[in-house]
């Protein structure tokens, strides 16, 4: 239990920590790397506490996928970072501010939770069977596919827009590029590719 | 203190929301870290639900964090290729030159 509970503090700090470094920066490329080790730490939080099947999701999706697209796109675009940072304590105060408040809120909610147990097992709809004899990834899969099997496709219906609207808006037609056109290639006729010359010896063409 | 409890992962979730909102207002220029600021928050949130899904003994709570993270996964795509876009237009990411639209 309390190597659990070390292990819980080890990742929480550095995952607090590196959610730090990516809003705060100065290069874009070390926040994308910043919060690929945010997303390291929290499926490490998520193994901790019995959801195995999502922290390997959290890594797949998010660091396999979105926080490389973040770098293809920090790499790809040709920002000026210096001219991008001006300002940046000009927002300081009124940040803190607002994000002090959220805080608090936020963490007086977490303790009125806390101070109300009786919010129990009562209203389990799906109760976690024991994980010695179900793994997560099946407990979850038998919820997932018979349950919530529609939210599961409206979520693959999700992703299908989201993958034709990323095609659609950065496909582009570029002007005076030289394609091949087969159809072109194969109506040519052998009078307009090639011409016979018939050169006299001794003198050029 | 030494026994996991539900309070570790709201704290946990409450500071990195909070991180995730802080950056929004400190790097009111670059769209791109405001974009990782709000992987930042859905990461946050999705703390939440597998730790109430943990704490409750339910398995809801992580079918919709799953979900959580589908809908991440396709507006970080999109926003990303609004963003190269509209890099590609403009020449610019700048939150204040985004401004087309106005009148």
């Amino acid at each position: 239990m309390i190597v659990q509970t070390l292990c819980f503090y080890l990742f929480a700090a550095v995952m607090v920590a590196s959610a730090v470094m990516v809003i705060s920066a100065r290069n874009p490329v070390h926040s994308v790397l910043y919060l690929i080790l945010a997303f390291f730490n929290a499926a490490g939080l998520f193994v901790l506490i019995g959801a195995e099947f999502l922290a390997m999701i959290l890594v797949v999706v998010y660091v396999g996928a979105v926080a490389v697209l973040f770098l293809f796109v920090v790499m790809m675009l040709d920002v000026n970072v210096a001219e991008l940072r001006q300002g940046f304590l000009q927002y300081l105060p009124i940040g803190g501010l607002i994000g002090l408040i959220l805080l608090v809120e936020l963490v007086m909610v977490a303790g009125f939770v806390i101070t109300a147990p009786e919010v129990g097992e009562a209203v389990a709809r799906v109760p976690m069977p024991p994980p010695e004899q179900v793994t997560n990834t099946e407990a979850l899969g038998r919820v997932l596919y018979t349950d919530y099997v529609y939210l599961f496709q409206a979520s693959g219906l999700v992703l299908l827009v989201a993958m034709i609207g990323a095609i659609v808006l950065t496909l582009r037609q570029r002007e005076g590029v030289r394609r091949q056109v087969i159809a072109a290639q194969i109506a040519r006729k052998r009078s307009e590719a090639i011409e016979v010359k018939d050169v006299p010896s001794g003198s050029g063409i | 203190m030494w026994e996991l409890t539900l309070a570790h992962y709201l704290t946990v979730a409450a500071i990195v929301f909070t991180l995730g909102m802080f950056g929004i207002f400190l790097n009111r220029k670059n769209v791109i870290i405001i974009l990782m600021s709000i992987e930042l928050m859905l990461l946050a949130v999705n703390i939440n639900l597998v730790a109430f899904s943990w704490h409750l003994g339910d398995l809801v709570g992580q079918v919709f964090a799953m979900l959580i993270l589908t809908v991440a996964a396709a507006e970080a795509a999109i926003g990303l290729a609004i963003l190269v876009v509209y890099f590609r237009n403009r020449g610019s990411i700048a939150v204040e030159d985004i401004n087309m639209m106005k009148g």
